[in-house]
Parts: structure tokens; sequence; C-alpha cells
């Protein structure tokens, strides 16, 4: 009982209400034996940031279907690092498009993830990701 | 500042970091929660335990926003959900009912998965609690799993136990059945607005008069052992009273909380409060040292030796009683003659020579 377990927050900022996704993951995750903090729908940065660190979590999973992602992913890492957490790994998952990538990544988000993206290659970065 | 110092300051992050050591019962946890210890015994622990589904989440959310309003005290919540038995994982939702209670400062919410624990709450849940009592939190409340009816931890836990109903989920055979409605201080039905509601409070009703009163059973060293209150007449004796909630509502919730606080005045007036505190810290003595025993007798033993005699009560040629009494004592307890065990007990012997 004294293993540790690798706790993720999975999360889902702005307005669209498409969670399928972040569900999917959630069960993934789950059964690859994290711990997996689900906060629902339509959550804001600040309550995502405030989640991430009341809850202690190794990865932080976003999902974002609405287009908002370079709006809502800056301003969770600027919160994350202004609570101390610079150490949380950032993942989203939705639709994001090619030329976005390279400035998300440059602010430090660890993994992207797009539709048809397989569940066996999502645990395997997050393990891979938190390795001490 | 020292993590200790941070944490009696109520710094958010070290209590949050805290929580994961003493989850994963590090070292470092350890150390930190002995010198925290003395820092706690303030906070009134609430339980709230009832069948899933009956919205212990959304009240749990009512209570913290009604307390922040009403009563400016910092508030804990221990949110508790079940790990899977095979892969260890678990998905912890219990915040997503509690979205109102975000960007409040006097409120803290963590998850907890059971990691293996059946009674409803996780080894560390306990722990978890006095650190949020030495960081100053005063209100702590702890939401079990709600898996059943054997989920009776958590009126060790608990200053103040509320098992949540609600309608339509059991007739009044469910109500007698001994186990989760016995530990209730306070019984609460949500959903109030459901058909059935009638129901639900008649078998509840008839469900008390039966039982009361009932003398508060503690267990300690592993017996029962009944704990005289102060005060047993029947005029001060606290009979659980019923409330209905809707809590999508926000319905009945000022009755539930003042109900609650004057739950907490009548132990602490009876001296159940210290009777409680007392059997808790009592069975949490006793779970550490069954620990610590049990890591100290997996020391001293050689893996081969253990396999070998698990081997020999599987092929039945030792019992599980005879086992232990060999591993722990190092004796072959004698079988009466005439069984026709003879030749096996040899066996044994000869083989731990």
């Amino acid at each position: 009982m004294t293993e540790k377990k690798i706790r993720v927050l999975v999360a889902k900022p702005g307005l669209d209400g498409h969670d399928r996704g972040a569900k999917v993951v959630a069960r993934a995750l789950r059964d690859a034996g994290m711990e997996v903090i689900y906060t629902g729908l339509r959550q804001t940065p600040e309550m995502i940031a405030e989640a991430a660190l009341q809850e202690d979590v190794d990865v932080v999973g976003l999902s974002i279907l609405s287009g908002a992602h370079m709006a809502l992913a800056p301003r969770i890492m600027e919160l994350l690092k202004a609570n101390g957490q610079d150490d949380v790994k950032v993942f989203i998952g939705g639709i994001v498009p090619d030329e976005d990538m390279p400035r998300l990544r440059e602010m430090g988000i660890t993994g992207i993830y797009g539709p048809g993206a397989s569940t066996d290659d999502i645990i395997k970065d997050v393990r891979e990701a938190v390795q001490p | 500042m020292s993590l200790t110092e941070s944490i009696l300051a109520g710094n958010r992050l070290s209590i949050s970091r805290l929580l994961t050591q003493v989850e994963n019962d590090s070292v470092e946890g350890r150390a930190a929660l002995s010198k925290l210890f003395p820092h706690t015994g303030k906070a009134h622990l609430i339980g709230v335990t009832g069948a899933p589904g009956t919205g212990k989440s959304s009240l749990v959310n009512q209570l913290a926003q009604y307390y922040r309003k009403n009563e400016d005290r910092k508030i804990a919540i221990v949110a508790v959900d079940p790990s899977s038995p095979f892969t260890g994982g678990a998905v912890l939702g219990d915040r997503v009912r509690m979205r109102d209670l975000s960007g409040d400062e006097g409120v803290f919410i963590r998850s907890m998965a059971t990691r293996g624990s059946l009674g409803g709450i996780a080894q560390t849940t306990a722990s978890f609690t006095q650190v949020f009592d030495a960081a100053g939190f005063e209100i702590i409340i702890i939401e079990t799993v709600g898996a059943g009816q054997s989920e009776v931890d958590i009126a060790r836990l608990a200053h103040t136990t509320l098992v949540v109903e609600a309608p339509g989920l059991g007739d009044d055979i469910q109500a007698i059945k001994a186990g989760i409605l016995e530990v209730a201080d306070i019984l609460v039905i949500n959903k109030a607005d459901r058909p059935g509601v009638e129901i639900t409070e008649r078998a509840l009703r008839s469900t008390l008069e039966l039982a009361h009163p009932t003398k508060r059973v503690y267990r300690h060293h592993g017996q029962s052992m009944s704990v005289p209150t102060v005060q047993s007449d029947m005029e001060t004796l606290w009979i659980p009273p019923i409330h209905k909630t809707v809590s999508t509502e926000g319905k009945g919730i000022t009755e539930l909380a003042e109900s609650i606080t004057k739950h907490a005045a009548y132990i602490r007036q009876s001296g159940d409060w210290v009777a409680r505190d007392r059997a808790r810290l009592g069975s949490e003595l006793d779970a550490l040292i069954r620990a610590e025993l049990m890591s100290r007798f997996l020391e001293n033993i050689q893996q081969t030796k253990y396999d070998e005699v698990v081997e020999k009560v599987l092929n039945r040629s030792l019992s599980p009683y005879e086992a232990v009494n060999f591993l722990v004592n190092g004796k072959i307890s004698q079988r009466k003659k005439g069984e026709g065990q003879e030749d096996r007990r040899r066996d044994v012997t000869t083989s731990s020579s």
C-alpha cells in the first residue's frame, strides 16, 4: 500500500461540452494503475491550477476541442508556475492545428494528442514524463 | 522555513506535498506527522457516508458553502473514492460536484483513493485529517466511498457522522440491519423532492424508535467495549435527528448545519468527544503496532521458508492455524492421535530443520 502512484488531473478548460475524450483517457489511465482526478466540464484555468495544487498531481491532462488552446494553455502554465508547481507535466488532447504545436511545446507542454491517438501511447508518455 | 512551520502557517503547496508523503507512508511523511501531532486535536471532524448516488458530494459542497458564508471557518474536505482491486488505479470524481468551492482560499479539497482499504476510507485518511487539523482547518469533512452497508470506519474517525439516504433505496428491513445506520449521529434524506420520501422517512423513524437508546460501543484492542457516556439519562440522550435536504437547490442545509453544531456541543458536554478521540487514537495505535510487527516478522523470515509453508497449506498438510504457529513460534502444534496426521507432521519437522 505504500507504493508511489502517479496522480493525474484530467480537466476540460473552456466552453465546449465534449467530454467523451477526457473520459476515455481518464479511464485508460486508471486501468494503467494511475490515480486520476476528474474535474468535469467548463473549468477555468484558475480552477484547474487550484485543483492541481490541492491534489499534488504529477501530470495535468487538458482536453480542449474548442480551439481556444492558445489562450487557455499559456494561462494554465503561468498559474502552475506561480503556485510553485513548475515540475508538473502538462499534456493536451483534442483538436490542435499543426502550426500551433511548436509554440505549445515551447511554453512547456509535454505532449499533444489529436484524434486517433492511442491510449497506449499516452500511458507510455505519461509514465516516461514522470520518471525521476 | 521548515516544512512543519510552513504547514502550521497554512502554506497550501506544503500541505499538498505533505499529504502525498503521508499517503505514500514515506519516512519524511511520518516524521512530519510526529512533529505536527502536538498541534492537532482542535478540528471538528464530520463524516459523510451513505450509498452511492445519494448525493454525498453535493451535500458536502453545500455544507462547505454554508460554513464559509455564515461562520467564516477554514474547511478541509477529504473525498475518498475506491481504487480498482485489479490495477490499483482510480478515478476520483468527487470534485465534479464541488466546483462552487473553487477560488476560495479558505477551502482545501483533497481526493484520495482507498488503495486497498475496505472500510470506506483509506488507511491514511486519519493522518490526512491530522495534517489539516494542524494547518488550522477548523472543520474537516470526510466523504467516504459510499459502497454499502459495512462502511463504519468513518464513525471511528469522525466526531459527527452523517448517514445520507435517498428515497427509493430500500425498505424498512434495510433500515433495521446492523451497520451503517447505527453509526449515524445525524440522518439525512437527500433528494427529498423525489417521490417516496415519506416512506423513507417513516422507515428511518421507526428504526430509531426500535433501536434507541443504545449505548455506543467502540472497538478497541480488537474487542468491542462500551464507553459509558457521562450522562445517559433519557432527557439528554442524543437521538439522531432526521433531516430532509435537496442539495442541488440548497434546501434544508441551514437546519442540517445547525444540527451538526448542536451535536458537536452535545458530545463535548457529554464527554463523548474525548471518548471518541481516545477510541480513535487507540485503534490507530493498534493498526500501527500491527503493521510494525508484521514488517518485523517479514524481515526475520526467509522467503523460501515462507513459500514452503504456503505450499504445505495449499496441499492441506498444514492448516492455516498450524502454519501461523509454526512461522511465528517455530512450533508444530500437536494434533490428536488417531487423525492420521503423524506422517505429515514429521514431514514438516524435517523440512524445517
